[in-house]
């Protein structure tokens, strides 16, 4: 009885805590991890826009997905982890105030292996961005946004 | 019992284990070779290779094509690639064709690519008509694969273990194996199921 009882609160504690533990881990990422902003969070800013500036959302990845469906709004910029890329990335922002806030995605490949994220935030931080999130996409643009129902335009 | 009652007698037992083996393959909706009989064609599309030669998926008609959506800067789509050579290298004789569309915005890194990984399987690049005419193709890799007569057999999303690719192969080439084996045991005159 317990051990049932221990079980029963190390399961309630978790479920209470992984949320915050995630939350936590998105508000202090490390220089090299962009803060993350997650799907569904995205979606309903599209829907709903919060007060300020719009953000502005960058597709990082190849053109044939962007051409078969983007976020709506979002604009093409290539390959960060190619060099043509990451400086039409530097063109697109370099007029922007620093205060900007940006949305890179990609979406081409599962989180753990998408070679565009992180060189994108790496060059928009030195360049002073300081208000940048990356969307967090576990698999792919296809399984975690078209999917799910969010809007996608062509 | 003599020679003639016998062979009656298995020609009986074969005629009846046909029966069975048509019954339940229409009630497991399988068609020939064991596959699902409402498999989806393949579109035919037209591909330009690296070398700018033009080919038909349809030109494979009879082959096990195993289509590889792919690009040369995402990971575990690098990490397949091995793993497509050896196949083709090892399946190539019994009728296994590979081929490869690779998604880059650019064909340059993919010649350097081709020749990096001596890739032995046709490449061409594609587009997002050419993509959607598999259903999007939303990230990647993504593989097909294309039995003999041309029909959609099964899409792997993402990364796919090269044994289970191997295995499934193997079992879309079988069928011809047994399809030669029965016109060659059927014409000497044995029943073969």
């Amino acid at each position: 009885m317990k051990t049932r009882s221990r079980i029963i609160i190390a399961v309630m504690a978790a479920a209470v805590l992984s949320p915050w533990a995630r939350a936590w881990s998105m508000n202090h990422a490390p220089a090299d991890k962009p803060p993350l902003i997650q799907p569904a969070e995205l979606a309903k800013l599209l829907r709903k826009p919060a007060k300020g500036p719009k953000p502005l959302v960058i597709q990082i990845g190849f053109r044939v997905l962007y051409e078969q469906a983007h976020i709506p709004g979002s604009r093409y910029l290539g390959p960060a982890s190619e060099e043509a890329g990451l400086n039409r990335l530097r063109a697109r922002v370099k007029t922007l105030s620093r205060k900007t806030p940006i949305i890179i995605y990609c979406g081409c490949c599962p989180w753990n292996h998408c070679p565009n994220i992180k060189p994108a935030y790496a060059a928009l931080r030195a360049m002073g961005f300081t208000n940048v999130k990356a969307l967090w996409m576990a698999r792919n643009f296809g399984a975690d946004w078209v999917e799910n129902g969010y809007p996608v335009a062509k | 019992m003599d020679a003639g009652r016998r062979l009656r007698t298995l020609g009986i037992i074969g005629a009846a284990a046909l029966i069975a083996a048509a019954w339940i393959a229409a009630r497991h909706g399988l068609g020939a070779h064991g596959a699902p009989a409402n498999l989806e064609p393949a579109p035919n599309i037209v591909l330009t290779d690296l070398d700018g030669r033009r080919f038909a998926l349809s030109d494979y008609n009879g082959k096990v094509v195993l289509l590889d959506f792919w690009a040369t800067w995402c990971g575990p789509c690098q990490a397949e690639i091995p793993e497509f050579v050896k196949l083709q290298k090892r399946y190539g004789g019994r009728g296994l064709r590979i081929v490869g569309i690779s998604l880059d915005d650019d064909p340059r890194p993919v010649r350097q690519f081709y020749a990096r990984f001596k890739m032995n399987y046709p490449v061409a690049l594609g587009n997002a008509r050419l993509a959607e005419s598999f259903g999007g193709i939303l990230g990647l890799p993504v593989a097909f694969l294309i039995d003999r007569e041309g029909r959609l057999r099964a899409k792997h999303v993402g990364q796919t273990d090269a044994a289970g690719f191997e295995k499934e192969i193997r079992g879309m080439l079988r069928p011809v194996a047994a399809e030669h084996a029965r016109r060659t045991v059927g014409t000497q005159g044995i029943l073969f199921l």
